[in-house]
């Protein structure tokens, strides 16, 4: 009887057929091989590899600390500017937002061509990275904080035009039609039908974005797109590390409490 | 008659028109901190563009062929920091998720590590980048570092999410079978956490793509080198190609990537 039961247990059929085995063992393989090629070309570039890195890296942090306190009230200036630049190129992209969206949701725009066009415009769109744009529209206009807001407005566009045209692709249509049937026109319809439906998912998405906007505002400076990535690079062109770690420690603190503000009113929104 | 029809409107409580009026307050109390506060030079910028616009805006719609081969090869350069340090940050995350984990740890530890993961994740990471920079020196390993660090917050947090979201009904009756520790992990826990794991990792391999493709604008590595030599040296031709270049190549991988998930989830 026992016996019988042994010769059975090691008869039990495999959880997964081998071809998934096979399967998976090839990909796992590839990624491996994938990573040990992509680390030994990255690593070959530094001198002496990644043992020496780790070495270094203690020799380093030691050079920035301890920071430069007494550099804060100078530096505050640049992070405010930073905050107001997200709060601008917030505050605009939302708006811009509204007619994006409407156009890339298949139940509003109805002419299949014009969804099209604004889908695959709003998918390249959100392609190319914020500082790259900064880059360009530096070139534009010259160092400052406007090519910054222009960045940071175009980047967002493309984030919350696709969230929010989601949005208004779920609404529910019912109540619209109810409303239309029982005499309302289509500015009743829309404050009374749609608004209500899509105001938090909405208002939800743009504090997303500027938590989005102020991490990418921090870093614009660095190609010169104003705010208090100017002052980091300065810093550290400098080899001026205690004030460098100052500004990061700035950064870090004022993004940490934005976050912590913008999560808590996004979850008592929905 | 006719007001009569509707119904009463429901009244306010006083709580929530302090409330309100408090936060219409605290909204135009920062619009117009931002307004005063903002300081752009219209008459510059206006000017600026008038002489600009005709030598940038044609140019990057007119890629420069030549410059194709480099191009590639710094992509695949951005392609590679990318992967190793999503890589990196996949498997980093993996114990550190498993800590951040409510029912894996006990609420204290599990609240503590995801305010640890979060505040990981506020660390930009073209900041973390400067950091490795000055360490390892401006290469792509910098870059791999940046990426690493960054991306083991946020996929930290979304696996501790995962882990807490498991069906504790399985691990009962493994453990009610005489399952030991190890076993409730390989057989209970593991097979349902890894689609999603896989996906997020991938899904984190996507964002890691654009954000490497800036990393070089701080000299670690990748197709930003080239994008701030061609801005210093105003070859707006160059990159147009360079754009071409990352838009074509972010598509392409969010297509792969976002069919491979939907395979998986």
């Amino acid at each position: 009887m026992s016996k019988e039961m042994i010769s059975k247990k090691s008869k039990s059929p495999n959880l997964y057929p081998r071809k998934t085995k096979v399967q998976v063992t090839i990909i796992f393989a590839l990624v491996l091989a994938m990573y040990v090629y992509s680390i030994n070309f990255t690593a070959g570039q530094t001198n002496g590899g990644f043992a020496n890195s780790l070495s270094n890296m203690g020799e380093v942090i030691k050079k920035f600390f301890p920071p430069n306190w007494s550099i804060l009230p100078a530096i505050w200036e640049p992070m405010a500017t930073t905050i107001q630049m997200a709060v601008i190129a917030t505050t605009v992209a939302a708006l811009l937002t509204i007619p994006l969206a409407l156009l890339s949701a298949h139940n509003i725009t109805t002419i299949k061509p014009l969804y099209y066009i604004t889908r695959i415009s709003l998918n390249i769109l959100r392609t190319i990275p914020d500082l790259v744009l900064a880059v360009i529209f530096v070139g534009l206009f010259g160092v400052g904080v406007f090519p910054g807001i222009l960045a940071l407005i175009i980047f967002s566009l493309g984030i919350l035009a696709k969230l929010f045209g989601e949005t208004v692709e779920a609404v529910d249509m019912d109540p619209l039609e109810a409303m239309r049937a029982s005499g309302a026109n289509i500015f009743q319809v829309i404050y009374y039908g749609l608004v209500p439906q899509v105001l938090p998912q909405f208002t939800s998405f743009v504090l997303y974005v500027f938590e989005i906007n102020i991490r990418a505002s921090v870093v614009l400076g660095l190609v010169g797109a104003g705010g208090i990535g100017l002052t980091l690079d300065r810093e550290l062109n400098f080899y001026n590390y205690p004030n460098a770690m100052m500004v990061i420690i700035l950064i870090f603190v004022v993004v940490i409490i934005i976050e912590f503000i913008s999560t808590k009113i996004r979850e008592a929104l929905i | 008659m006719d007001k009569n029809i509707l119904p009463p409107k429901p009244k306010k409580s006083l709580y929530k028109k302090i409330k309100y009026t408090l936060i219409t307050l605290a909204v135009i109390g920062i619009y117009v901190w931002t307004f005063l506060g903002i300081d752009i030079n219209w008459g510059r910028a206006i000017e600026r563009v008038i002489n600009n616009f005709g030598n940038i805006i044609p140019k990057l719609f007119s890629p420069d062929w030549a410059a194709s081969g480099e191009v590639a090869s710094m992509m695949m350069e951005t392609i590679f920091i990318a992967f190793a340090g999503t890589l990196m940050a996949s498997i980093l995350a993996v114990p550190l998720g498993f800590i951040a984990a409510k029912n894996v740890t006990n609420r204290f530890v599990g609240t503590l590590g995801k305010w640890v993961l979060s505040a990981n994740r506020s660390f930009p990471e073209l900041i973390l980048a400067i950091l490795f920079i000055v360490a390892v020196g401006p290469n792509a390993f910098a870059g791999v570092l940046a990426i690493a660090i960054h991306s083991t917050g946020m996929l930290g947090k979304l696996y501790a999410e995962v882990i807490e979201s498991i069906d504790m009904d399985i691990i009962e009756a493994m453990e009610s079978s005489g399952a030991n520790k190890i076993q409730i992990l390989f057989f209970g826990v593991i097979p349902q956490v890894i689609p999603e794991f896989l996906s997020y990792a991938i899904y984190r391999f996507e964002i890691d793509i654009r954000a490497s493709s800036v990393l070089g604008i701080v000299g670690a590595g990748g197709i930003g080198t080239m994008i701030i030599f061609a801005s210093m040296n105003r070859n707006w031709n160059e990159m147009g190609l360079i754009l071409l270049a990352i838009i074509i190549v972010v598509t392409i991988i969010d297509m792969i990537s976002s069919r491979i998930r939907r395979k998986l989830v």
